[in-house]
């Protein structure tokens, strides 16, 4: 079998299982896969600028909720059905990730993280601050009526897996592509050797520009898809948590892996669903994970995979 | 040939698997019933949604031993409709995200009857589409309008604690007449601060009153000396409601800036719920007042119901805990959940209610009820619920720091907290 048959077999055949076990999941998993299927969108866009390009960025909750908060809007102020409400919040995503983009991209290092934190609590600030529209720290709640998609209920159990697993597969099967396109090469060189990627001739600034908005769109659209299926629109989600979460959950999983954001979500949200169950420092027992895996698996769980077996993994 | 075949077979496919199934149902009809049997005899599961984490952590730990005091004593009463009352514990680390996955939890996993005892605003907003979507009877004790102004759902009531509208409503006839009618008003930057000021504007202006000033604070200052000098001079009433850490600050950079001058102050106490009162720092706030959901000191002519419901819970006549004087209750609001512990109690009686597919039958039961009798049931007072915005209102208190104590000077009647009907979830759909 060659690699390239066995990255689909592989890729194709978790898409499949997720399709498959929505039929045979407890209610309460089937519900959590849903969310974690969304969540792992949310980290694969994550992971195209931090696993791919290099570019560590602590603002991505701006870029979640600027898809989030496009939507919402369009859909609780405008009136607008789901489909214009996604496509208002890819948009405002793409509009904030492409000016973050042309800002942040000028600094580099430490200098880049600070300037997208920052720019990440403006965001967080201005939806405070916009609350007669926003409804500030609180939150719009969309309505069931809301939340109906050519037809579809998105509020049932059952849309909702579907609509997640869409939009999961989705992000997963484009950034395959896209890493193993001529451009996801460039972006693994720049990550590896910026300099070199430049004497070589490549516009580095151009290509990383495009990594941040590839990632804050697919972030983006992650937010809206978020907001439309779980029925909530909230600032919680722009905070600088919500910056930390994917880099966690990029950084378990394997950093520059496709399937790593999937895999590092999964594993955190049951830590922290199994272990809040004993005891109230969950977040504590997270921590000590993230330390050991750290140690023991510095390049996450599908990245050490991919040192110690399966070497082509995307 | 055809005729004998069929006579011959008797039953077509679709009979013999009825008869199948009806074979299968009767030989089964003993277990069934005794599954039927285990189950009433199982425990009313209610689902408590509990800030024991996060920013929430100080109210979670009351809301907690207020929970467990008002179970303790539902179960020693007879539990409710003969069946035990389980209290079902989840943290939601007071996130909203963290929140909906934990009314899922109670709905498929722990299969509990409600949920309930959320308090903050953004985490009920964030939680309570999951509960009307998974049809879980979901009881707010969060004091939010949200429940209230429609913005959610069938499912979602809020029977033992008032919003924080008819609150700020009922406050402005007193601070009219008895502290001034130019009002400045310094409040946080977000959602809970802005419904101060827009409830509070309105109300003032119906009383003859004017609010001269709205000094917004953004949730991350850390230092207020300069919103101070932005006070107009002809401000008879400054008017704070600060939550979070920074308020021992503002008080102290309050009380600096002022002096032994100031105008009179008045203030809700969610700034110092789980704070000492005689805190340093705090000296400025004697001769203030505020609003209190319910007196956190037991007052001259205290209630037979707050001595029963104080000692039951396990709170001194300060309003700490009586294990431990430094750990000071979040006395003005943990009441809701004893309240609403007995109503889901009283609601669950009305409807009979067996299990699940009674969830509607308790709403109903639930939207049916009206008032609410001043009793150990409920300690903070009378009470009238509407069935239609699935809201209750009560009385409001309002106190005085005199001496290191807040005495209660003024109590509000429930009817100073009504206003216009903004919804009728009464028609929407179960």
């Amino acid at each position: 079998m060659s690699d390239r048959a066995k990255v689909l077999a592989l890729h194709g055949g978790l898409l499949v299982l997720l399709f498959a076990l929505q039929f045979v999941l407890p209610a309460y998993h089937h519900g959590n896969l849903a969310r974690i299927m969304v969540l792992a969108s949310f980290a694969v866009g994550y992971n195209v600028m931090f696993g791919y390009a290099g570019l560590l960025s602590l603002g991505h909750a701006l870029f979640f909720a600027a898809g989030m908060y496009g939507m919402g809007l369009a859909v609780q102020h405008g009136g607008a059905a789901p489909v214009p409400g996604l496509l208002a919040g890819i948009a405002a995503a793409l509009a904030v990730s492409l000016a973050v983009g042309l800002l942040a991209l000028r600094t580099a290092g430490v200098g880049f993280m600070i300037v997208t934190l920052m720019f990440a609590q403006a965001g967080y600030l201005t939806i405070l601050y916009f609350g007669t529209y926003t409804r500030g720290d609180e939150g719009l709640v969309l309505q069931q009526a809301q939340r109906v998609l050519w037809g579809i209920d998105l509020t049932q159990p059952g849309t909702r897996y579907f609509a997640a697993l869409l939009l999961f597969a989705v992000c997963v099967l484009a950034t395959l592509a896209m890493v193993r396109a001529p451009f996801g090469k460039v972006l693994i060189a720049i990550r590896e050797n910026e300099e070199r990627a430049r004497m070589l001739g490549y516009d580095v600034f151009r290509y990383k520009l495009a990594a941040v908005v590839i990632s804050g769109v697919i972030s983006g659209l992650a937010g809206a898809v978020y907001g439309l299926l779980f029925g909530y629109v909230g600032a919680t989600f722009a905070s600088v948590q919500y910056s930390i979460f994917p880099l966690l959950w990029v950084l378990l999983g394997g950093a520059g892996t496709v399937l790593g954001p999937f895999v590092g979500t999964l594993f955190m949200f049951y830590l922290i669903d199994l272990s809040s169950a004993v005891t109230s420092a969950y977040m504590l027992v997270a921590g000590v994970a993230l330390v050991l895996l750290t140690l023991f698996a510095p390049q996450g769980l599908v990245g050490e995979i991919r040192d110690r077996i399966w070497r082509w993994l995307p | 040939m055809t005729k004998i075949s069929t006579k011959q077979t008797g039953t077509t496919r679709r009979g013999a698997l009825k008869t199948l199934a009806a074979g299968a149902a009767a030989t089964s009809l003993p277990l069934w019933a005794r599954y039927a049997q285990a189950q009433t005899s199982e425990p009313i599961r209610v689902g408590f949604q509990m800030h024991r984490t996060g920013i929430g952590a100080a109210y979670g730990r009351w809301y907690d031993r207020t929970t467990e005091a008002a179970a303790r004593l539902i179960n020693e009463a007879g539990g409710i409709n003969g069946r035990p009352l389980e209290i079902v514990v989840e943290d939601d680390g007071t996130d909203p995200k963290r929140g909906a996955e934990v009314v899922e939890k109670f709905a498929t996993q722990h299969n509990c009857d409600v949920g309930y005892g959320t308090l903050f605003s953004h985490v009920v907003a964030g939680s309570a589409p999951r509960a009307g979507e998974l049809k879980l009877p979901y009881f707010v004790v969060s004091e939010g309008h949200h429940v209230a102004s429609g913005a959610l759902n069938r499912y979602t009531v809020q029977p033992g604690i008032t919003d924080v509208k008819s609150q700020v409503q009922a406050m402005a006839p007193f601070v009219a007449s008895n502290l001034g009618k130019k009002v400045t008003m310094i409040f946080p930057d977000y959602a809970f601060g802005h419904d101060h000021r827009d409830f509070f504007s309105a109300a003032i202006e119906a009383q003859g009153g004017e609010v001269v000033a709205k000094l917004a604070i953004p949730p991350t200052e850390t230092s207020f000396t300069k919103y101070f000098p932005k006070i107009p001079r002809e401000t008879e009433v400054i008017y704070h409601v600060m939550v979070g850490p920074a308020v021992l600050t503002f008080v102290k950079e309050m009380g600096e800036f002022f002096g032994p001058s100031r105008p009179e102050i008045f203030g809700f106490i969610d700034s110092l719920e789980a704070v000492d009162i005689s805190s340093p720092g705090l000296e400025f706030l004697e001769g203030t007042y505020f609003w209190e959901g319910m007196p956190r000191y037991a007052q001259a002519e205290q209630s037979p119901y707050d001595k029963f419901y104080r000692e039951h819970v396990g709170v001194d006549d300060k309003g700490a805990s009586l294990s431990d004087a430094k750990d000071v209750s979040t006395y003005a609001h943990m009441f809701g959940c004893w309240e609403t512990l007995f109503v889901i109690k009283a609601g669950m009686e009305a409807a009979g209610y067996q299990g699940p597919q009674d969830r509607p039958a308790l709403i109903e039961a639930v939207e049916a009820m009206t008032e609410m009798p001043y009793s150990n049931e409920h300690p903070q007072g009378a009470k009238v619920f509407n069935g239609k915005t699935h809201q209750v209102f009560g009385p409001q208190y309002i106190s005085k720091l005199e001496g290191g104590m807040l005495k209660v000077q003024h109590t509000t009647s429930i009817e100073d907290g009504y206003y216009p009907d903004e919804v009728d979830y009464t028609k929407m759909s179960f």
